[in-house]
């Protein structure tokens, strides 16, 4: 948001009209719809994982990884055929939040930036979504695990 | 079957938190998604993700929050093993995967598939 500054009369008329008329949001359908959406997504992550460890004798802790991959796939596939942001459009963070989401924001950046050449569009551009989240992942997770090193010390973590 | 519920409650409750975000705090979609991740670090840190995982399942380990606490046991994991240089070669183990996957079919799929509208 841009630092505000001080405001003429008729700027401030202007900010006040402009406020009143803009539509308001529907908060709390976009929140029961991000509810449900992302719920089932995760149902779905619930049910690859059990199939994963039932039937291809994956062990608990890591049938994350196929788990994530297929629904990265799947999301990949949808977001390539429109679907997703279709989708998207209604779910709001239901379909952001989970996995699938990160996926789609890779995804589409590269099917988006595809026409300025595969090396300065689609490479170039893959991450401008999900760059941020990568960079405040590591950074924050490197800050924390440093913490908890100098707190428990490393030999006894 | 009851994890499914607890999975379905928990995803659909973060989820729901992010729309909020969103919504209320007129926060971008990237801003969101960037604090949930940076919040999963913080609650890794303070031991809070990894029972909320082993209760809901991947109503936990699927929203984007839970790659700020893979990456944190990454690293906390290869430190104890291999001391501090562990924080760095560790970093990326668990999630590894995901970003991989992310990459190589964000990339197939520019491939095959042209912009829509």
């Amino acid at each position: 948001m841009p630092k505000r500054k001080k405001l003429t009369t008729a700027q401030q008329d202007y900010a006040n009209t402009a406020k009143a008329l803009e539509p308001k949001r529907p908060v709390v359908k976009n929140v029961l719809m991000a509810f449900v959406v992302g719920g089932l997504i995760c149902t779905l992550g619930q049910i690859l994982q059990f199939i994963f460890i039932n039937y291809f004798g994956f062990e608990e802790s890591q049938a994350g990884n196929p788990t994530a991959a297929v629904l990265i796939i799947i999301s990949a596939l949808l977001t390539g055929l429109g679907i997703y942001d279709h989708i998207a459009q209604r779910a709001g963070a239901g379909t952001a939040v989970p996995i699938t989401g990160f996926a789609n924001s890779i995804a589409s950046a590269a099917i988006e930036h595809r026409s300025e050449g595969y090396v300065l569009g689609v490479g170039a551009n893959m991450f401008k979504v999900a760059g941020s989240v990568i960079v405040f992942g590591v950074f924050s997770a490197f800050v924390v695990a440093i913490i908890k090193i100098l707190i428990n010390g490393v030999g006894g973590l | 079957m009851e994890k499914l519920i607890w999975a379905f409650l928990v995803g659909g409750t973060i989820c729901a938190i992010g729309q909020i975000m969103m919504d209320v705090f007129r926060m971008t979609p990237a801003h969101t998604m960037t604090t949930l991740v940076v919040t999963g670090a913080v609650l890794g840190g303070l031991g809070l993700y990894e029972p909320l995982i082993e209760f809901a399942g991947a109503g936990a380990s699927i929203p984007i929050s839970s790659f700020g606490n893979s990456l944190l046991k990454g690293a906390l994991n290869e430190a104890r093993q291999n001391g501090i240089i562990g924080v760095l070669t560790g970093i990326f183990e668990i999630t590894s995967a995901g970003i991989s996957a992310a990459i190589i079919f964000g990339f197939i799929a520019s491939l095959i598939f042209k912009p829509k509208g």
